[in-house]
């Protein structure tokens, strides 16, 4: 059977869920097999042995942390030319999107980006358009190479050997030309990144003011929510940026998606129209929002976020 | 210094957006178009580079006849000069093709730096400025949210889930932007005047030296297979706050089980 080449995104030795996604997905059409960079791959491929990978090959080097992208398309390259996969998964994140890119140039290879699912015959499944069309497409050129959005494929285990290959490859001083001198880690908080999170609560223009985000994380934390914010809010700075959801910011599909003080703007609803159920918060029942909403509140968010977040802590008790 | 600001024309995502029936591109008269709003991030970072270290900006654009209203706004905005690849062989390119496209001309017309927008609305695929460095052989600057010139150095922040990398390079250079990098400028009453006169240079696919047999829809490397629009969600509960919404939102919450 064909292998299928998965590239673990981790942080260390914490493999991301979106690569757990990416293995269940793969088993359905060939052998998995992870592609772990740097170092921490001892202690991180027990889990990838839980969600099915039959190999997993490793490549410790440093040099994948202190250049841009390159070197990890190289590395993908050389597996690739000496492998034969049946395909190639990265997870469609800006930088799983960038390595895939440099990897379909060197291998002549079509590359189909944001898939939300991959059929028979390695037909990707596309949602465009803010969420308006669903596209089928596949490839007719050289490996398949498919970037999966994080949250659309629930994680199955299927154990498997995980057996760790080590992989040399020399990565070439043109994949070094874009040097990384220094990793500026933002404050972080101990709640779910928003790719990767079951529920996002996210505040809008309704907030008023950045003091008032304090009302949205409250009611995440009480969720183990990850914190959104539209690009209003974003663009006013009472949110950081990286945290924007949206046509110009993160493509987020949790389990739940609360949107609190937010009206809808096709901005904002290209990024989370695909999450499986919506809850809207919101003065304004004319707002655009509504009619995405599964669940919604007409009222004023500093009344019924509090009173939810009472609710919410009593319901817990009991 | 020799800038180019790469530009695209896309479909307004306020208007109704849909592929065209008969060959599942992108269907473009069916929306207002107008240019690719990280774009403009991009050219105005152009200007202001070209401003603070002297040189020239150049707009390159490849798409239809229409294009041409994009290429002049971003002349508007004070670029000086700019080169349309248009040719109908190019229509349907992926990804793939695309940048084989641009990198053609890139390598033709020369550049010290490359600016592009990190995605563009449309196709979203965050993926040329990659394509771009690689084909071109020279460092990927992408995601940049700040961007400083010292002589031939270069160095980015370069955006990330959890903050930022400080990223470092020599020139030439493909940079992509995101919107938090600035705030592009409107084009002036006298900008405006301006760009009509300013040289736009229109290249063919023979032009540019690029093989016809590797451009458009039916050598591209990817193919939608079928689309549809996706079904309207069905419409759910929507309740007024009488003093109790935020009673019957835990309610909803407990009863989908999330609490």
């Amino acid at each position: 059977m064909a292998e299928i080449l998965v590239l673990v995104e981790h942080s260390g030795d914490a493999v991301k869920k979106v690569s757990f996604e990416l293995l269940t997905l793969a088993r359905k059409f060939g052998e998995p097999a992870a592609v772990w960079t740097g170092p921490g791959a001892d202690d991180g491929r027990e889990r990838l042995a839980e969600f099915g990978a039959a190999k997993v090959y490793v490549a410790a080097g440093e040099e994948f942390d202190d250049y841009v992208v390159a070197p990890k398309a190289e590395l993908l390259a050389a597996l690739m030319a000496d492998k034969s996969p049946a395909a190639v998964l990265v997870a469609s994140t800006a930088e799983g999107r960038e390595v895939a890119a440099r990897l379909a140039v060197k291998t002549s290879s079509g590359l189909l980006t944001d898939a939300i699912d991959i059929g028979e015959g390695l037909v990707a499944e596309q949602s465009i358009f803010g969420g308006a069309i669903v596209v089928q497409s596949r490839v007719r050129s050289g490996t398949p190479i498919i970037a999966v959005r994080p949250n659309a494929i629930t994680p199955e285990t299927a154990p498997a050997a995980a057996e760790i290959e080590q992989v040399s490859v020399q990565i070439s001083d043109a994949a070094k030309a874009a040097h990384v001198t220094e990793r500026v880690v933002a404050e972080r908080s101990d709640r779910p990144e928003l790719t990767e999170a079951s529920i996002v609560v996210s505040g809008g223009r309704g907030v008023g003011k950045a003091e008032n985000m304090a009302l949205i994380e409250e009611l995440a934390d009480l969720l183990g929510a990850a914190v959104g914010a539209s690009r209003a809010v974003t663009d006013a700075g009472w949110y950081p940026h990286q945290f924007q959801v949206g046509q110009t910011g993160k493509m987020v599909s949790p389990q739940l998606y609360l949107a609190v003080g937010i009206s809808g703007a096709i901005q904002h609803r290209a990024g989370m129209q695909t999450s499986k159920t919506i809850m809207v918060v919101n003065k304004d029942q004319e707002a655009p929002i509504f009619e995405l909403a599964d669940f919604g509140v007409v009222g004023d968010l500093f009344k019924v976020v509090p009173q939810m977040i009472e609710e919410i802590g009593k319901r817990a008790q009991s | 210094m020799n800038i180019v600001v790469c530009v695209k024309q896309v479909p307004d995502t306020a208007s109704e957006r849909t592929l065209s029936s008969a060959d599942s591109t992108l269907d473009r008269d069916s929306a207002d178009a107008l240019i690719n709003e990280l774009d403009e991030y991009a050219i105005e970072e152009g200007l202001r580079l070209a401003e603070a270290h002297g040189g020239e900006v150049t707009i390159l654009s490849m798409g239809p006849q229409r294009a041409s209203e994009s290429i002049r706004k971003a002349l508007s905005m004070g670029a000086d000069k700019a080169v349309h690849l248009l040719d109908d062989g190019l229509a349907g390119s992926d990804a793939l093709q695309t940048s084989a496209a641009m990198a053609k001309v890139l390598g033709r017309i020369g550049f010290d730096l490359v600016i592009l927008g990190s995605e563009s609305t449309d196709a979203r695929m965050g993926v040329l400025a990659a394509m771009l460095a690689e084909r071109l052989g020279v460092p990927q600057m992408s995601f940049a949210s700040k961007v400083e010139i010292d002589g031939t150095a270069i160095s980015i922040h370069r955006l990330a889930d959890y903050g930022y990398d400080k990223v470092e390079a020599a020139l030439p250079a493909v940079v992509s932007v995101v919107e938090k990098i600035n705030e592009p400028r409107y084009p002036s009453f006298k900008g405006i005047m301006a760009a009509k006169k300013k040289p736009v240079e229109t290249l063919s696919l023979a032009d540019a030296g690029i093989d016809p047999a590797e451009a458009g829809l039916a050598a591209s490397a990817t193919e939608v297979v079928s689309f549809a629009r996706r079904p309207p969600r069905q419409a759910g509960t929507i309740v007024s706050d009488d003093g109790d919404g935020g009673v019957k939102a835990a309610d909803y919450l407990v009863a989908q089980k999330f609490i």
